[in-house]
């Protein structure tokens, strides 16, 4: 016979108003197997679980049951009262009879909440007769970690984790680590010079010995569950000995084709083998293979003449490299919506108008421009510009339902570097409402208009066109009530920020969550920011949604703080609560496989005594499986069960209804 | 209404005169509406104060200037005494007055007040008025 003890929580006045709970502690009482039952005003006080600890002592309980609030609000303290009164914690239940009961029921007469308090406490207990104690699983942890995507959050998480003394991996798709931040010129609020901030970090993460840098790499294959993860890294010809390279840029300065710059987005031309800009890190050139005329047409071939050290190997292949990790950072970052899509600005047709990373690029002293503003059509100064906001953002009909949120202020920042250079210019910026959340922001937007002169126009435009050499752009000026014209000579469109190209199917190998607009998905958004529905992996940056600089290197920063947490110690503890598999009566269909959605069931093979397969079954991993229960819904021949709430717990708690 | 909105109108001297004159930046004002809000006669205006503003930041003087606002604003002050930029409405249209005024042209002709008018009027009201509205 079993030896329970119940323990009713008044939650103040929370439960008490609408449940007798004395009514409900002597109830229980009488039922089969109940040995202690009682009441108190505050379960979870000190003195509440001092009460806990005590019953379990003094009435040798072999299983309690609390019924208080929501299992999520207090589980946890009363399985530790448990266990330090000598109880396994998991005989312990919680039943949930404030969220679901009081609170819910309105009849102060007290009838309908002591009932059903009544009723929930009675299906708990004998739930509770059939719990096994379970033991927390421990799983070993790999102490190196995989940061994907070097941009400034990717950056900031290896350099953190890295400080803390563990090895860590950072793979980046471009030539060069650096990612956005890298374009450009400077920074709101403070304007400092992006690059100047930017690449002291670069060396750092280059030159540290806990680092290990894979530029021109991609994430292949991602197997594994927390603290052992395999992955497997895409290392794309570079056709130059990373080895051997001295980065002298010979090559660079002989190579005689050219191709259009990514890092300059178009508005500059870039050697076929070249670095993305002067301060790239890791400074290894890289042949552009489909430009390149010796790989293509098997011509030229300068390049490895005039290279001292012969680092040039057009013999080199994509290589893939097999890494073992125990924990993995995703900072793939962001792309803009690109100015094609907008019809109502051109198509992307007209030349002076720019997306607000290109005009980034014309501002920065180490751009196409030398930091001069020259319009793209015909070199001239502009003397008057147009900034628009929202463009694509914050429009659910053609773009995207949310705001990019760093538009405001970059726009801002825009209209101040055209002014520290074309003193006479006058800037425009159409808006919609000035988003300045964060410190000093505000005050930065204001100083634009009031110091700056920037004139800032409330309305949406509704169109651009080419005349005489002019852009003309027809908007409203809501504060007027006005429709407005002006013939500007350069237009900058603050596009939407989007997801990476790619980005779901990148998280589809690593098995983590993603929205509409393939931003990743934490797994809470405020409570559990970084983390993501797979343990072990963690976000950082933009790839989650539209950040500025600050909230990356944060996130970068707070994802070094969870992974260094999660490599502090040889082993790791974990829930119980996961699926087993009854292997006498697997019959291996594998709709278990099919239905997990965190790849935690693998096919096992049954051997006989000589080591012939002779069967299959499937196996529940134990360090990736979450505790779902799909696979107990999925299996036909009822064999998977989930610790913790097995069936046979299930059904007893049904009978007691 | 259809505006073409032009660097040499935000730039002007006319509006460089009138912030001169009051005192006042424009730029700073961020159209919460907080002075038309109090206002007491801005019912009867034909552009509203916080509008005034914003019709000065996009260069829109003249637009300004043939409106009534300026004749009706009594200078009580309100909107300055609210205002969370610290902009005085009622200095920028006493400013306009002045500019007005300095072009030669009044907004009223004393000889064609009534004498019963003035009989009924207390002094300092007519003195006041002269001040307002002539120059």
């Amino acid at each position: 016979m079993s030896r329970i003890g119940v323990f009713v929580c008044q939650c103040g006045n929370n439960i008490e108003s609408t449940v007798d709970t004395g009514q409900v502690a002597s109830d229980m009482k009488e039922m089969p197997g109940v040995v202690f039952s009682c009441t108190y005003k505050f379960m979870c006080s000190s003195p509440g679980q001092e009460m806990v600890r005590q019953a379990i002592k003094d009435k040798r309980l072999d299983g309690i049951v609390v019924s208080a609030c929501s299992p999520h609000m207090h589980e946890k303290t009363f399985r530790k009262a448990s266990e330090s009164a000598g109880l396994n914690p998991y005989k312990c239940e919680i039943v949930n009879i404030r969220e679901q009961c009081s609170w819910v029921h309105h009849d102060t007469t007290k009838k309908i909440g002591t009932r059903k308090s009544n009723d929930l406490t009675r299906m708990i207990i004998e739930r509770l007769k059939k719990n096994k104690p379970l033991k927390k699983i421990n799983i070993p942890v790999n102490k190196k970690a995989l940061v994907i995507g070097g941009g400034i959050a990717g950056i900031q998480a290896a350099l953190d984790i890295a400080d803390g003394g563990r090895e860590v991996i950072l793979v980046e798709r471009e030539p060069s680590i650096g990612g956005n931040m890298a374009r450009l010129s400077e920074t709101f609020p403070t304007m400092d010079c992006s690059q100047c901030i930017l690449t002291p970090k670069m060396v750092e993460a280059e030159l540290h010995d806990k680092i290990k840098i894979l530029t021109y790499s991609e994430v292949e294959k991602l197997d594994g569950y927390i603290g052992n993860f395999t992955v497997t890294i895409k290392k794309k010809a570079k056709y130059v000995d990373e080895s051997t390279c001295t980065g002298c840029g010979e090559c660079m300065e002989k190579c005689p084709f050219k191709a259009d710059s990514e890092f300059e987005l178009g508005l500059n031309k870039r050697k076929v083998i070249y670095t993305p800009f002067p301060q790239a890190v890791p400074n290894i050139p890289v042949i552009d293979a489909p430009n390149c005329v010796m790989l293509t047409k098997g011509k030229c071939g300068i390049c490895a003449k005039v290279c001292g050290p012969g680092s040039i190997d057009f013999e080199q292949k994509d290589e893939f490299i097999e890494e073992q990790v125990g924990a993995v950072v995703v900072a793939t970052g962001y792309d803009l919506m690109p100015n094609e899509r907008f019809g109502e600005y051109g198509y992307g047709k007209i030349k002076d108008v720019v997306s607000g990373m290109q005009f980034e690029r014309l501002a920065s002293s180490s751009g196409p421009t030398g930091g001069q503003i020259f319009r793209p059509s015909d070199g001239k100064v502009p003397e008057q510009i147009v900034f628009l906001q929202c463009i694509g953002s914050r429009d659910e009909a053609k773009g995207v339902s949310y705001c990019s949120k760093i538009c405001c202020m970059y726009t801002a920042k825009h209209t101040m570097l055209y002014k520290h250079k074309v003193h006479d210019g006058q800037a425009y910026v159409f808006y919609m409402d000035i988003r300045a959340g964060g410190k000093r922001y505000e005050e930065f937007t204001r100083r634009a208009q009031e110091q700056e002169d920037a004139m800032y126009l409330r309305g949406r435009v509704a169109r651009i066109y080419e005349r005489d050499g002019k852009v003309v752009v027809q908007g409203a000026d809501t504060l007027s009530g006005t429709q407005v014209v002006i013939e500007a000579d350069m237009v900058v469109l603050a596009t939407a920020l989007v997801s990476r190209p790619g980005a779901d199917s990148l998280a589809q190998k690593l098995g983590i969550g993603y929205d509409k607009y393939k931003f990743y998905n934490e797994y809470h958004p405020k409570l559990k920011p970084v983390e993501t529905v797979t343990a072990g992996i963690f976000l950082s940056g933009a790839c989650v949604g539209p950040m500025d600089i600050p909230e990356s290197v944060s996130m970068g920063s707070a994802s070094a703080s969870k992974v260094l947490a999660l490599f502090s110690s040889d082993e790791m503890a974990r829930e119980p609560i996961v699926a087993a598999v009854n292997k006498q009566r697997c019959n291996a269909c594998w709709d278990c496989v099919v239905a997990c959605p965190y790849t935690a069931i693998e096919k096992e093979e049954v051997k006989d005594r000589q080591g012939n397969v002779i069967g299959w079954n499937a196996n529940v991993n134990e360090g990736v499986c979450q505790g779902c229960g799909v696979c107990v819904a999925a299996c036909r021949s009822k064999v998977v069960d989930l610790a913790g709430y097995t069936d046979e717990q299930v059904f007893a708690a049904i009978n007691a209804f | 209404m259809k505006m073409n909105i032009n660097k040499d109108e935000i730039q002007s001297y006319a509006i460089e005169q009138l912030e001169r004159i009051s005192g006042e930046a424009t730029k700073n004002c961020y159209q919460c509406g907080n002075c038309t809000g109090g206002c007491p006669v801005s019912y009867e205006m034909d552009i509203a104060p916080s509008k005034i503003i914003r019709m000065l930041q996009i260069g829109k003087i003249e637009a300004v200037k043939a409106a009534n606002t300026m004749w009706l604003c009594v200078g009580c002050l309100q909107c300055h005494s609210r205002c969370p930029k610290s902009v005085s409405v009622a200095s920028v249209l006493d400013a306009l007055r002045q500019a007005t005024f300095r072009s030669g042209a009044d907004h009223i002709d004393v000889k064609e007040i009534p004498v019963s008018f003035l009989k009924n009027t207390p002094q300092q009201a007519i003195v006041c008025g002269f001040r307002k509205f002539v120059s």
